[in-house]
């Protein structure tokens, strides 16, 4: 059976996901504080656009930031993992035991630490990202094909220049994997930042209007995080193929 | 007399999992001729190759050449896959070494021996973008850029097809006339066709076998008497003595 493109699939979806809420809303009745219609969603939308769009915008700039910064954070932890026995040894516990402690738990200490603006976001970001990126990175970079390397050996490469241009460029489709990840996380962490301690973006939206039974409000902002997390995905997985087209593993949806 | 060198291997000791494959092996690769090793899996064939290559260590006995220079600077090597690095375009493939080796590229003699091996229309394509054939052609292309003039082939055409190996066969023959080419094949049909000096690894415990010289030179034709009566007295050879056992 042929399967349906992507960009038929999630319209498709959501569609049929509304017309669920709203049968459910419309069957059981629920009070629009519990549960709002996707229609009172809609007009929640429309009304406080321009308050929504604003506090994307700086979801958005700190989500990018997180996931520049957690990625290049992530390339160098894995590159030192990697050449680097002795640092690999003392490293890895400390990233697990990083991953291990709930990301929520970390955000007060991180707003205490960076200020309310958008630092802590950004770091908050970076700390959801960076694991997956290093860890699929160093993946990639310690399974190069033993033939490439061998090959390399013969035609007297340093270990540098193999690394530039042979363990580099082969461990690309790993990260190309690692950074799907993250894309679709980093939001995820900005929002914790800004639902702890913030004074604008969506995270901060949310938990004010959560905090005043605008339950319809509160889902419109979580309407746009999709649409945004949907995106951001969309984006790296399309310029990974684009700039990876060797990679096997990119058709992931 | 040929400038490409005689190798000599002298009491060379493989171990697998501290067992040993091979040891006390003794015999030489002719300077400029098509050595042709053939032997069953397992006994070591591709391991010599990689000693012979640098890429595996020595612990006892020694492989040394009739010239002064060092042997791993004398040495280009192609395996049985292309191993061509999917993110660059042919053209730059078939130069990687000298960028490997941060030395100048030499564009027109790449674009020459891309055109030699009948790739010239695929210099700005990608390995993805062609078919087997084209990608081992790709392979002996960046093996003659290396211009070494000793060549190791650690079955190089076991995964085509019998009409596009045939062509590889003679391809390799044309091109690699007067180096030390060792090639390792599981297949005596090869073997015959390409082999000046054919030697089987074998037996238990492992040892060479030199097989007699082959008449005519190669590649020699596949409706060639010669060849297919040469294929059935290798073959009559390795079952008459038990070699392949």
């Amino acid at each position: 059976m042929t399967s349906i493109p992507l960009y038929f699939r999630i319209p498709i979806l959501i569609i049929s996901l509304l017309l669920i809420w709203q049968g459910i809303y419309q069957f059981f009745g629920i009070p629009p504080y519990l549960l709002p219609s996707p229609i009172s969603v809609f007009i929640a939308f429309k009304d406080n656009q321009a308050l929504l769009w604003n506090a994307a915008f700086i979801t958005f700039n700190e989500t990018i930031l997180g996931l520049i910064l957690g990625c290049a954070l992530g390339m160098a932890l894995a590159l030192l993992m990697s050449l680097i026995p002795f640092v690999r040894q003392w490293l890895m516990p400390i990233i697990l035991i990083s991953q291990s402690i709930p990301t929520f738990a970390l955000a007060p200490l991180l707003v205490l630490w960076f200020g309310f603006g958008m630092n802590s976001k950004i770091v908050m970001a970076m700390i959801m990202i960076f694991f997956p990126v290093t860890s699929a990175f160093f993946d990639g970079l310690n399974r190069t094909p033993l033939g490439w390397i061998e090959l390399g050996k013969t035609m007297n490469a340093s270990p540098l220049r193999q690394l530039l241009f042979i363990r580099i460029p082969a461990a690309l489709p790993a990260f190309a994997s690692g950074l799907r990840i993250a894309a679709a996380i980093a939001p995820i962490g900005a929002v914790i930042g800004e639902w702890v301690g913030a004074s604008s973006g969506l995270g901060f939206l949310m938990q004010n209007a959560n905090s005043r039974f605008q339950t319809d409000l509160m889902f419109a902002a979580l309407f746009l995080l999709s649409i945004m997390t949907i995106c951001l995905w969309g984006t790296v997985t399309f310029s990974t193929k684009k700039l990876i087209p060797w990679a096997e593993d990119t058709q992931t949806f | 007399m040929s400038t490409a060198p005689t190798i000599y291997i002298s009491n060379l000791r493989l171990d697998y999992k501290n067992k040993p494959v091979f040891s006390e092996l003794n015999t030489s690769f002719t300077g400029g001729m098509f050595n042709i090793l053939l032997g069953t899996s397992g006994v070591g064939k591709s391991s010599l190759l990689k000693m012979i290559a640098g890429l595996l260590p020595i612990t006892q006995g020694e492989i040394t050449s009739d010239h002064s220079e060092a042997l791993s600077s004398q040495i280009s090597y192609m395996a049985q896959q292309d191993l061509l690095m999917p993110w660059t375009t042919i053209l730059q493939n078939v130069m990687i070494g000298s960028k490997l080796r941060k030395e100048k590229k030499e564009k027109t003699r790449a674009l020459h021996i891309l055109k030699q091996v009948g790739l010239d229309g695929a210099a700005n394509q990608f390995p993805f973008q062609l078919s087997g054939g084209m990608r081992q052609r790709a392979a002996l292309a960046r093996t003659l850029y290396e211009n070494r003039p000793v060549i190791l082939m650690d079955e190089p055409f076991s995964a085509l097809d019998s009409v596009t190996r045939s062509k590889m066969q003679e391809y390799t023959a044309d091109l690699l006339k007067g180096k030390t080419v060792i090639l390792i094949t599981h297949d005596p049909f090869e073997a015959c066709r390409l082999g000046e000096n054919i030697q089987v690894l074998a037996g238990n415990p492992v040892q060479i076998y030199d097989i007699p010289p082959i008449e005519g030179t190669i590649p020699r034709h596949p409706e060639a008497l010669n060849l297919q009566q040469a294929q059935a007295h290798l073959l009559n050879l390795l079952i008459e003595k038990n070699i392949l056992q």
